[in-house]
């Protein structure tokens, strides 16, 4: 038995209502995440290059969001699991060189979040921060070097001292 | 030094290209490509050089700078300050100057180190510019503008050398956190400007005075409005002393707006920190100052001796006031190479919060003998003095210059660190450079 005809344009109304809304969820359940993270309020990163000797604007822009050998050009941070929340919630207030040239275990770099919560008006870190330490420990962990290390010949510039 | 030459990069590249990379890198190319053929050292030694890794390395052309080399040459962009620093921290600014920059008497005023903990202040009036004397045990509040201070006081000169306390902090295991000095966060210049006990005075100074301590106009990292970045001290014995000034002038120059323009502390022989910039108000205490970074484990060390790696309670710190006795070797750059028929002549810088530095020594055989060093006088106290010593040279070969200084109080240098402390503050461990006899 076929539709009465004036019910047709409403069956095919509903139709596309339901494609409409599969399509949405579809495209949701794939992107949904990601296009959230883009509309949500994300501390911005600073610009790492502008002191940095020997850069200039060229520099500064064939550099941005380049990966080279695991570090990332911008902020010179090892790109590894945890880099986004790392660079997203540290370069937010200070250099990513104050992440650099540190080293601490899991324990020390908890104390150096205490203490900017203490102190600098960090704020909690919430789920974020066991991504935080284990990005932290796993990538700027301390070396033993004894009471004093050997000159580091390796990286020593060698030249040419002219006496006359 | 006129009969000296150090012979720059590009001076090198110029000459011969292959012998370049060669030399400076432990390069060596292939015959036919032409091609860098790099050994793994050789490549670690480019790859630190650059401050990163160099892709692709095997296929860079012989004989080329590498780019992130060649823009050496470009202005550097901290506001006030010449290429060549070393920039630990771009937010706050801080960078340390290298030890073969640190050869003038006086530190010119762009390569004078900056260990900056918030943000300077922007569009400074100087014909407005205040300081304001008060607290418990000043007998009034008192202004002044800088007209007042330069036309009311005496104006004095002294050279006086400025170290942040946690200079060498880079050295110590288990590390310390912070900025990661390592030898560059000092420099002497000829500060001006009135005594700092002369306008206390002026004001009026309660018998019951016991620290003296600063605000400056700097802004929190934070950019929370009225937050203080830092306010620290001096006993008021150290702020009555003639060398503690209020200072307007650097070499006779402004002071960079890095280091504090247009006024600041300067307080030889005590940690930098003491000395605050951007000046704009003194606080006379009744009791030991305790501003921000005053207290807890900042510009602390352990009243007592601890091992390595020791968890020190906030109740068991105590703040450092004397800086102690210290040297660089500021000439050669580490890294010569030279003949062996020639002699080797060192020059360098020794500073102390003693009286005096009475001795400095050489030793190139990693301390086994030492030799003494020609020393200069200083001006004043707390002014670093200039050391020299031509270095003859046995056997060819892999060499250190070691320098070591000894103060009026009989106190020298160690060769190792010196005590472990958490912050990593203090580390006087003689300088070491790196030399190859041909």
């Amino acid at each position: 038995m076929s539709p009465r005809p004036d019910l047709l344009p409403a069956l095919l109304g509903l139709f596309n209502f339901v494609l409409v809304v599969i399509t949405a969820t579809l495209l949701y359940l794939l992107f949904g995440p990601n296009l959230i993270d883009t509309y949500r309020n994300q501390p911005v990163a600073m610009e790492q290059n502008a002191y940095r000797p020997g850069s200039d604007d060229n520099t500064t822009e064939v550099g941005q969001d380049k990966v080279v050998d695991g570090i990332h050009l911008q902020t010179g941070l090892i790109y590894a699991e945890g880099f986004n929340i790392v660079r997203g919630t540290c370069t937010a207030c200070h250099s990513a060189k104050l992440v650099t040239q540190n080293r601490a275990t899991r324990e020390g770099w908890m104390e150096m979040i205490r203490w900017m919560q203490a102190k600098q008006g960090l704020w909690d870190l919430g789920d974020n921060e066991p991504i935080i330490l284990s990005y932290l420990a796993a990538n700027y962990a301390p070396q033993e070097t004894g009471r004093r290390s050997n000159l580091q010949v390796d990286e020593i510039e060698w030249y040419i001292l002219e006496m006359n | 030094m006129p009969d000296k030459k150090v012979t720059g990069l590009h001076e090198l590249y110029e000459k011969d290209p292959i012998e370049a990379d060669k030399l400076l890198w432990g390069r060596t190319s292939d015959p036919v490509s032409r091609r860098g053929f790099l050994q793994k050292s050789a490549l670690t030694a480019l790859s630190l050089a650059l401050g990163s890794k160099m892709v692709f390395a095997e296929n860079f052309p012989a004989g080329m700078i590498p780019a992130g080399l060649a823009h050496s040459d470009l202005p550097f962009s901290l506001p006030g300050k010449r290429a060549g620093l070393v920039v630990l921290n771009d937010k706050p600014i801080n960078a340390e100057t290298p030890p073969d920059l640190l050869n003038d008497l006086l530190t010119p005023n762009d390569l004078f180190f900056v260990r900056n903990n918030g943000i300077p202040p922007e569009n400074i009036d100087v014909s407005s510019w205040t300081i304001t004397i008060e607290g418990e045990s000043a007998n009034q509040k008192k202004t002044y503008s800088l007209a007042d201070l330069k036309s009311k006081f005496e104006n004095v000169t002294y050279n006086l050398t400025l170290e942040c306390g946690g200079n060498g902090r880079a050295e110590f295991t288990p590390p310390a956190k912070g900025n990661q000095w390592s030898t560059g966060a000092v420099g002497c210049a000829a500060w001006t400007g009135v005594r700092l006990k002369d306008v206390l005075e002026d004001a009026g100074v309660k018998s019951n005075a016991v620290y003296i301590a600063y605000y400056g106009k700097d802004t929190h990292l934070s950019g929370e409005a009225g937050k203080v970045v830092i306010s620290r001290g001096v006993p008021i014995a150290k702020a009555m002393e003639d060398e503690s000034l209020i200072a307007w002038a650097m070499n006779g120059k402004n002071i960079p707006v890095l280091n504090g323009y247009p006024l600041r502390l300067v307080f030889g022989g005590f940690p930098a920190s003491c000395s605050g910039k951007w000046l704009a108000k003194i606080v006379i205490r009744d009791r030991v100052h305790d501003g921000p970074k005053m207290t807890g484990q900042s510009y602390r060390v352990p009243c007592k001796p601890v091992a390595p790696g020791t968890k020190v309670p906030d109740d068991e710190m105590c703040i450092i006031e004397k800086m102690p006795v210290k040297s660089l070797i500021t000439f050669p750059k580490t890294g010569a190479i030279f003949e062996k028929k020639n002699q080797l002549a060192i020059q360098g810088k020794a500073w102390t919060s003693a009286t005096k530095i009475d001795q400095v020594d050489y030793s190139i055989d990693f301390g086994s003998t030492w030799s003494k060093c020609t020393l200069k006088a200083a001006k004043n106290r707390y002014s670093w003095q200039a050391f020299s010593a031509d270095i003859s040279f046995p056997e060819t070969g892999y060499y250190e210059v070691w320098v070591r200084a000894t103060d009026s109080e009989g106190k020298a240098q160690p060769m190792l660190l010196p005590g472990w402390n958490p912050r990593g503050y203090l580390n006087n461990a003689c300088h070491r450079i790196a030399i190859k006899v041909s």
